[in-house]
């Protein structure tokens, strides 16, 4: 083989597959911009106007929705992790014989499709069911209360459904964690607490970089769990683009909303990443480049 | 006393317990409402076992058409995508090249966009290119698109603890570039490539939201769920639901039971042959 050729055969291997995410991921990106600049409607077609008023207008209008939105996934994430991280920690270092079972029930969820297990919270929380009355009965919701159409319906589905992505990530790293480790910070006098804090938490950082990006972007634009288990109230951005998009077709205004979202997501990552000092998403490897 | 000790020494296990009975919560009761025999449209309210629906899961007919678009778009999906994703994990992997870091980022990206982007974007493209006419093309087209990124991460991981000596034996022992790819490499990254292709089905298969921006008039079996949430979900959805649970979980408790066996079969480490030096070598 020549070495043009021999050089040339990795862009051979790429050209299908990148010129995919090109024509169907980078370009369609570019008309949603462009198409957040245009003014008109639907019947009497789009023209270029350079609207930034789009932009403006959609901000102020519906900031609501895009404030709500971070905050419940800012809120399902924190849980995630509360929830997320004793369970990865008991995979990694308790779970013994019962290690691959217990990584079997965190994917579990998978298995059934994403609409069926919200549905599923639908019941669960529904008005009449058993898990309610309890609530009541422990005062924790009031005798005429409702638990569907509140936030913490949304948030505790938002938390549901994103759980497995935090722990993932997170068994990934504490698994990775050198045990002897922890067995200097013991044989120094460390107390457990302190083993964890200054040992185990930072060298699983970059776990908890990953969970953190891997739940919190789904969930901040998620509207499946707004639409099923919240009300009126709870709508996010999510829902606000969908039904712009598909109900509505205000289509300038829908793009130029969905724009923000997607600039206000890449912002806050850059920022994570550089504040967390690591390339979480693209795994470890990255980082050696 | 006791009991306060037993519980502070396994509170990180029971902590993790209630974690998961809440994650599997939900499948239980999706399973348990498929057998329920609601008595008006909606399924949310336990009224009485039966076994009805499970006797005649198929006979809505607009459910199973959507189921089997969904599987037809799935296992399409998984071809593609493992193809392209499989090819530019090759390529990163094996190849030191000029615009690395860039495919690289343009992996990640659509990974770190939300799915109500993406189908927006998309629904953008379609609509002001009027090229595509939206439905099962539409579909596959979006469905690949975001399958190819999971397909290299995994993929990807498989040939990074590949032993590169195993294709230069082959090429010494007189082996070409394409036959050496087919009679080793291929069958060494196998495991990752099937993998990828199981993952990418799911996620077609599971897909709503990008789905619903792109789908025209075709209908998925999520997009079936969705449109049936107005006028009631017929109690046969949580049979198929179910069904489909089953047959995944029996399919990886075979996978699980089997890399037991083999790993009980296969050779010790041999670190620990060194250590039992009294046994003889398993062959």
């Amino acid at each position: 083989m020549t070495s043009v050729r021999r050089r040339l055969v990795p862009y051979g291997l790429l050209a299908p597959g990148l010129i995919w995410l090109i024509v169907f991921f980078v370009i369609p990106m570019y008309y949603m911009g462009e198409l957040s600049l245009k003014t008109g409607t639907i019947e009497t077609g789009y023209q270029m106007s350079w609207a930034f008023s789009n932009y403006t207008d959609a901000i102020s209008q519906y900031s609501t929705q895009f404030f709500r939105a971070f905050y419940y996934a800012g809120v399902a994430t924190v849980l995630c992790l509360l929830i997320g991280y004793p369970l990865a920690y008991a995979i990694a270092f308790k779970a013994g014989r019962w290690k691959n079972l217990m990584l079997f029930a965190v994917v579990a969820p998978f298995f059934t499709t994403y609409l069926i297990r919200t549905i599923a919270w639908k019941t669960i929380l529904d008005d009449s069911s058993p898990a309610v009355s309890v609530l009541k009965t422990l005062h924790l919701v009031p005798q005429d209360g409702r638990v569907l159409a509140t936030s913490a319906a949304v948030i505790a589905g938002l938390t549901y459904n994103f759980l497995p992505f935090m722990v993932l990530p997170l068994f990934a790293a504490l698994e990775r964690l050198d045990r002897r480790l922890l067995e200097a910070g013991k044989d120094l006098y460390a107390s457990a607490t302190q083993t964890f804090l200054k040992v185990t938490l930072p060298i699983t950082m970059p776990g908890i970089v990953a969970g953190v990006l891997l739940t919190f972007i789904p969930a901040a634009g998620d509207y499946v769990n707004a639409t099923f288990l919240g009300g009126t109230n709870q709508a996010m951005i999510g829902n606000v683009i969908q039904s712009k998009y598909l109900v509505v077709r205000d289509y300038s205004e829908a793009a130029a909303l969905s724009f923000t979202l997607m600039a206000i997501i890449l912002v806050a990552l850059i920022i994570y990443i550089k504040f967390a000092g690591t390339g979480a998403l693209m795994g470890d490897e990255e980082e050696a480049e | 006393m006791k009991a306060w000790r037993w519980l502070r020494e396994n509170a990180v296990m029971i902590a993790g317990i209630l974690a998961l009975l809440y994650m599997l919560t939900p499948i239980f009761v999706i399973a348990l409402f498929s057998f329920n025999d609601p008595t008006g449209r909606y399924n949310f309210e336990w009224v009485g076992f039966t076994t009805q629906y499970w006797a005649h899961p198929f006979a809505i007919t607009e459910l199973t058409d959507a189921l089997l678009v969904s599987i037809r778009l799935a296992f399409f999906t998984a071809i593609g995508a493992t193809i392209l994703g499989t090819l530019i994990a090759i390529a990163l992997v094996r190849y030191q090249f000029f615009g690395r870091r860039a495919a690289n980022l343009l992996i990640v990206i659509p990974m770190a966009t939300p799915e109500v982007v993406i189908g927006a974007s998309l629904l953008s493209f379609f609509l002001t290119l009027d090229v595509f006419k939206l439905g099962f093309q539409t579909l596959l087209i979006a469905h690949i698109m975001f399958s190819v990124s999971f397909v290299v991460i995994v993929v990807r991981s498989r040939l990074i603890g590949f032993d590169r000596r195993l294709e230069e034996a082959a090429q010494d022992l007189g082996a070409n570039a394409l036959t050496t790819f087919r009679k080793v490499t291929l069958p060494l990254i196998a495991p990752g490539v099937v993998s990828a292709a199981l993952l990418s089905f799911a996620l077609s298969i599971d897909d709503f939201v990008i789905s619903n921006f792109n789908s025209g008039s075709t209908v998925t079996f999520p997009l079936y769920i969705f449109g049936a949430n107005q006028r009631g979900i017929p109690v046969q959805v949580n049979v198929i639901a179910t069904m489909l649970f089953a047959v995944t979980v029996i399919a990886m408790l075979v996978v699980i039971i089997q890399q037991r066996r083999a790993e009980k079969a296969s050779a010790m480490r041999p670190e620990e042959i060194a250590n039992k030096p009294a046994m003889s070598l398993p062959v």
